[in-house]
């Protein structure tokens, strides 16, 4: 991690005391977000999302092979997240780190748990055979806020993969089976301000991040608290309802991408 | 592993139609990247391939710098959804060794001894590919490392000439790369055409290689020039604005 000056970390306070951050932007205001998709032909699916400047890469490929013995009828889902040294000066080459294991359960959750993916339809033969997902994320750019760029890219990836029956030899290609996705935003803490989709310089210097998912209906389907600050209730109510707000505007922007 | 795939039809035309010195499409954009100096990305027939260059910072560990010289770091790293069947992600020996001699190549036309201790890091990162994605590594990297404003004594360009179907052709394509006879990746400084990268598998005659030398070098020099081309897109529209 950077060390960053004690200066701007004040320089940052200072302004959020006006109510004020470094961009612009209103405390709970977005970055401007563009999605890509099928931007890579080897992969079964994949998604390009940015987020002001931070770039974020989903592949998608599949592979048949063995269910879980509990799961005898359901496809795998196998997420993982590189923080390649491309992305940021900091990053370093090798086996996964810390931050890249978190970001990629917490991407693996998101979808897992809120069942996106239909997993029961991706069987082929019960205690046999089953289509393996692999989700692999790649941090293109690092501007702060990869867990909101890492998951948008993900749910952007799938919702526009196809299963390759036919390069397996097991009949038409068709589009992989997808539920409605929760959205997740990010918002972060220092000195008591919070502020959504934090900036590098904002994540560098949080104390505590919060991530949201919030579905459709306006529920919440997935929470992970980072770092080793801390929240009051209060804030936490504030940090919720700032991603029902965004989560409603990115969930129109992606449908309109994938056509879901 | 020999097909019956006719890769060079009746009327001299490949798989793709190119005729047999005939290039894939290339698109170079220079500085796509905000948080590196120096990025490009490059499109190559189906190869999509993102550079990033940072430095010159210090080398670390400090054991690995070079107290009358930059080291340059070049590292090649496939993504897990570029190819057909998945790739565990991470390096493996493929990729060390195409990551070392990029970096031998490039250590020759950077004046690495400008920046005593420092390290140059070149970050090629394989997006999609099919066939040629050293070439491809080495041509973005060259674009990004000027972008950077590494100082250099030119911007060295890549690309491969082989056999297919008796024929010695340029390009390979991913068809021909499979089951053709031969392969030759050549990179160039295109001012002084010395080679900083050579490597071949296959079976050549002298007479061959000696065309597929040409037909590499005649490659190299095509490329330079759409690499010069993406510099000044990107840099010209400044200048002409001071």
């Amino acid at each position: 991690m950077t060390v960053v000056p004690v200066i701007k970390r004040d320089y940052i306070c200072n302004l959020a005391k006006q109510g004020k951050r470094v961009d612009g932007r209103k405390f709970e205001e977005y970055r401007k977000i563009s999605i890509e998709t099928k931007v890579v032909n080897k992969a079964e699916g994949s998604a390009r999302v940015k987020i002001g400047n931070t770039q974020v890469l989903a592949g998608i490929k599949m592979d048949v092979g063995e269910p879980y013995p509990d799961t005898p009828e359901s496809g795998v889902l196998t997420t993982a997240a590189e923080l390649i040294p491309l992305a940021s000066p900091d990053f370093e080459s090798g086996p996964p780190q810390e931050d890249a294991i978190e970001l990629a359960r917490v991407v693996d959750r998101g979808v897992r748990e809120s069942e996106v993916i239909e997993l029961d339809k991706l069987c082929i033969e019960p205690n046999e055979k089953v289509w393996i997902i692999f989700l692999d994320i790649h941090i293109l750019d690092y501007d702060g806020n990869l867990f909101d760029a890492a998951s948008l890219a993900s749910l952007a990836a799938l919702s526009t993969a196809t299963v390759p029956n036919k390069r397996f030899e097991l009949g038409e290609d068709y589009p992989l089976p997808i539920r409605e996705p929760p959205i997740s935003c990010t918002s972060v803490k220092f000195d008591n301000f919070v502020v959504i989709d934090p900036s590098l310089d904002e994540d560098e210097i949080a104390d505590a991040r919060l991530t949201v998912a919030t579905d459709n209906n306006g529920d919440i389907r997935a929470m992970q608290k980072g770092l080793n600050g801390s929240f009051t209730r209060e804030e936490i109510q504030k940090v919720i309802k700032a991603s029902l707000d965004n989560g409603k505007e990115i969930r129109r922007q992606l449908s309109e991408v994938t056509g879901k | 592993m020999k097909s019956d795939i006719n890769l060079i039809d009746d009327n001299g035309k490949r798989l793709d139609g190119r005729g047999i010195d005939d290039l894939r499409n290339i698109k170079i954009e220079a500085g796509v990247l905000h948080r590196a100096n120096g990025s490009c990305y490059l499109e190559w027939g189906g190869n999509k391939v993102l550079v990033a260059v940072y430095g010159p910072r210090e080398a670390i560990p400090r054991h690995t710098q070079n107290s009358l010289r930059a080291i340059v770091n070049a590292k090649y790293n496939m993504a897990a959804f570029s190819v057909e069947d998945r790739k565990r992600p991470g390096p493996d020996r493929r990729s060390k060794e195409i990551s070392k001699v990029i970096s031998e190549a490039l250590e020759k036309i950077i004046l690495t001894e400008q920046f005593p201790r420092a390290s140059i890091d070149v970050n090629i990162e394989v997006l999609d590919a099919e066939a040629g994605t050293r070439c491809a590594g080495l041509t973005a990297a060259g674009v990004a490392l000027a972008d950077a404003g590494i100082p250099m004594k030119d911007i060295p360009a890549a690309c491969a000439a082989g056999k297919i179907a008796g024929k010695v052709v340029l390009d390979l394509g991913k068809e021909e790369d499979n089951y053709g006879d031969a392969d030759l990746p050549v990179a160039i400084s295109p001012r002084t055409d010395e080679i900083l990268l050579l490597q071949m598998d296959g079976h050549l005659t002298l007479d061959e290689f000696n065309q597929a030398m040409d037909y590499a070098i005649k490659g190299c020099h095509i490329i330079s020039e759409i690499q010069k081309k993406a510099i000044l897109e990107k840099y010209q529209p400044k200048m002409e604005g001071q």
